[in-house]
């Protein structure tokens, strides 16, 4: 955290401030944690027998102000208390250092050699062999999700709550095309619909309700859109629930899990082990599952970039940076938005087919608002726009979510009853406001402008983010 | 007509609700431009803090009148107060630092905060929801009519009654506060011009706060109410309340008070109508359809103004 108030520009890092006010500073916030905590945290409810019995936890609140405490004069101490910098705007990056220019270069082809050799790599952990890839086809998708999402948000910077929706309306595509609606019109007698078909199926549907939903609303200021495509996310959600006839509501559907080009991966004639004469392993399946997502996501992660170089791709940006501007400069502002929501939702529905795909079962509890949020989160801390902090980002959050269930060190200094694992999205949350307020441009803060004159020059993104870029 | 008459009841008792919330929303609107995200949990909070100051107070339905009126106010007062200092905090640790940055981060930062409230009061009293004995019982009979399967009687409760007439109160003393005190001058004129109401001496961060300590006063309050209401509340219902309360601010014309109030009451009575006339399944959906349809048709909404986008 200290690393990160360095760069901070907000005001309270060029105070310096005399001892009785540091005092008077921390008198204030114990008190204002105190009466924070008193209600919630002080009162723990009880259910007892049917009746509510009240407990409570006076060390807790206690220990917990003296940490904010704490912690306030810490900052004070080493943080604030620091001269006022003159100019906080670095105006130029120092000119071009080698080193990141060949870190830069080779970053791609390592991280993607890193993906390839994963599989294999974490074979050679026992006790991991699945687990591992299990955690890494987790992390993959979701890498996917956020690069989708990113097109919307972090290119167009069309704040999106609901790209959930589209991931169900891929979810749901496979779910009912495999299941319900195929057997229904044409018998089972030709080749079923498998995981390839319905796969640019489910991306085109999930296009189509990008643009329907994002035609009439994409006129709509930023703030407004991002209520509103959250609403939308909720629609879908409440109707996925309740239209039982067609999606069998809350239930869910149990869906027949990818093949290899109709090679089902199962211990069987016929299946995926027979025909290559292998022996039968369940870790074909997540071998292949990986590898599926891997080239998803790099389909994904190629046609971003080619986007970006296209005119349609320079007008998102150009549109994030300033829609009056771009107005004024003759950009058709409702076409350039419409095709980022498509082109966003149709990898979200990419991904939904897919996830629908390697679970084998799809039901409306999949697709709540947290999960966007959790997207949103990912796309936000990689640093709106820059695909490779997504990348960071997705292991550091998806990560970090297993990690939480390993923390048993943490489990002995929580009160009981309290798992680490519960703390997971309350720091995904806090991560998001500390982002705001101090990366505002995320962790990889250095974007490489698409377009250049003669030189290439690294811009800034603390510049890019005031407005100056 | 008798139906139509108590699901009206029904439909203001929710609205004065939905209303109150709203007023957060628009206020906040007014002056810094941006939806407060975490202002349904706030309400939540308010709801949460009132309910838990009622189980340690030990009051139940049983106690007398003037123990329940005694103990009400209190449980107001705390759970005004409490509910202040988090909007307070809040506006201090995830908005104000980011005055001045791009557009989407005070918006971002807000979609955490309301992350981390939900999940802060999650953990800390668990995600079960927490039911009560209703402690504000009986009702009064308004209308009666024989039909030809039993009678069919038009009531008001009176938790009912208390809500409508104390939202009324509490809206007069708001519109007041607004229109005639100093603090009502200085927020308007921060409302229409900060640099402008700063140079002639206007403490613009102090508005700012107090407008989010406003806004948080009638949240803890509609949150207390919610839950006397449905007599159970949780971490989770500062969610959909705030979606609604949004969806009143904007059909009421976001940055007009009485127009949230407006809102508020149409979407109420559109919720409880179609639940009572269509399907309860769909009632969500029917506030959410009615947000997107406003949005697109009348995007200045009922009584606001048409926004003129300035370079």
């Amino acid at each position: 955290m200290a690393a990160a108030a360095k760069e901070t520009t907000f005001k309270a890092d060029s105070r310096s401030l005399s001892p009785a006010e540091i005092a008077k500073d921390l008198a204030g916030a114990g008190i204002i944690t105190l009466l924070l905590l008193t209600p919630i945290v002080f009162y723990k409810t009880i259910m007892n027998q049917g009746t509510l019995l009240l407990d409570t936890r006076l060390k807790l609140v206690l220990s917990l102000t003296a940490a904010v405490v704490i912690g306030r004069l810490l900052l004070h101490l080493f943080v604030w208390q620091r001269a006022p910098r003159a100019g906080t705007a670095k105006i130029a990056a120092p000119a071009a250092t080698d080193w990141r220019e060949t870190v830069v270069k080779w970053i791609v082809p390592v991280l993607l050699l890193i993906a390839i050799l994963l599989p294999w790599v974490v074979q050679l952990i026992p006790g991991w062999e699945r687990r591992g890839l299990g955690i890494a086809i987790y992390i993959m998708s979701y890498i996917m999700l956020a690069w989708g999402l990113n097109i919307v948000v972090g290119l167009a910077g069309l704040l999106d709550l609901g790209y959930v929706a589209f991931y169900a309306v891929g979810a749901y595509a496979y779910a009912l095309l495999t299941t319900i609606y195929f057997p229904l019109w044409f018998g089972d007698g030709i080749i079923p619909w498998t995981f390839y078909l319905v796969l640019p199926l489910a991306g085109f549907l999930a296009a189509m309700w990008g643009v329907i939903l994002g035609f009439p609303v994409l006129r709509l200021r930023g703030d407004y859109l991002a209520i509103v495509t959250l609403a939308f996310g909720e629609i879908i959600r409440l109707v996925l629930i309740n239209w039982f006839s067609f999606t069998k509501g809350p239930q869910g559907i149990n869906v027949p899990k990818a093949t290899f080009f109709g090679l089902p991966f199962a211990d069987e004639p016929g299946s995926f082990a027979d025909f290559f004469g292998l022996e039968y392993n369940r870790l074909h399946f997540f071998f292949f599952i990986y590898y599926t997502i891997l080239i998803l996501s790099i389909v994904t992660y190629v046609a971003t970039n080619r986007l970006r170089r296209l005119p349609v791709g320079r007008a998102w940006e150009a549109l994030r940076e300033d829609e009056i501007a771009c107005r004024a400069l003759g950009i058709n502002t409702t076409s350039t938005k419409l095709t980022a929501f498509a082109i966003g939702a149709m990898f979200g529905g990419f991904a939904g087919s897919f996830f629908a795909a390697r679970q084998g079962f799809v039901s409306p509890e999949s697709f709540v608002y947290i999960e966007s949020a959790l997207v949103l989160a990912i796309v936000v801390l990689g640093g709106l726009g820059s695909q490779l902090g997504i990348v960071f980002a997705a292991v550091l959050i998806m990560g970090s979510f297993e990690l939480f269930r390993e923390l048993g060190f943490l489990q002995r200094i929580l009160p009981e009853g309290v798992e680490p694992v519960q703390f997971r999205m309350l720091c995904v949350g806090l991560a998001m406001v500390l982002m705001m307020r101090w990366r505002p441009r995320g962790l990889v803060t250095r974007r490489d402008p698409t377009v250049y004159l003669k030189e290439k020059k690294a811009v800034s993104a603390d510049l890019v983010s005031q407005g100056h870029g | 007509m008798e139906y139509f008459l108590q699901q009206l009841i029904n439909g203001l008792t929710l609205g004065s609700i939905y209303g109150l919330i709203a007023i957060g929303y628009t206020m906040v609107y007014g002056i810094i431009g941006m939806i407060n995200f975490a202002h349904g949990d706030v309400f939540m909070i308010g709801s949460m803090v009132a309910f838990i100051i009622l189980l340690a107070l030990g009051i139940t339905g049983g106690s007398g009148a003037f123990v329940i009126i005694l103990a009400l106010a209190l449980v107001v007062i705390i759970a005004m107060l409490i509910s202040s200092v988090y909007n307070w905090t809040i506006e201090r640790v995830a908005y104000k630092p980011l005055r001045g940055s791009f557009r989407l981060a005070p918006l971002i930062s807000a979609i955490g905060m309301s992350i981390v409230l939900q999940e802060f009061v999650r953990i800390a009293q668990e995600g079960r929801p927490k039911p009560i004995q209703p402690i504000v019982t009986g009702r009064y009979t308004i209308m009666e009519r024989a039909l030809a399967d039993g009678e069919f009687a038009v009531t008001i409760s009176n938790m009912q009654i208390i809500i409508i007439l104390s939202t009324l109160a509490l809206m007069t003393a708001f519109t007041l506060l607004i229109s005639r005190t100093a603090l009502g001058r200085q927020q308007r004129a921060c409302e229409q011009d900060q640099k402008m109401a700063a140079l002639l001496g206007i403490d613009v961060d102090r508005t700012i706060s107090i407008t989010f300590i406003l806004g948080a006063i009638l949240a803890a309050f509609a949150g207390l109410m919610f839950f006397m209401y449905y007599n159970v509340t949780g971490f989770s219902v500062g969610f959909l309340a705030g979606i609604k309360a949004f969806t009143a601010a904007v059909l009421g014309g976001i940055g007009s008070i009485p127009g949230a109030m407006l809102g508020g009451m149409v979407i109420g009575l559109v919720e409880v109508f179609w639940s009572a006339y269509f399907s309860v399944e769909y009632k969500d959906v029917a506030a959410f359809t009615i947000l997107v349809i406003v949005l697109i048709f009348l995007p200045q909404g009922l009584l606001g103004k048409p926004e003129v986008e300035k370079v």
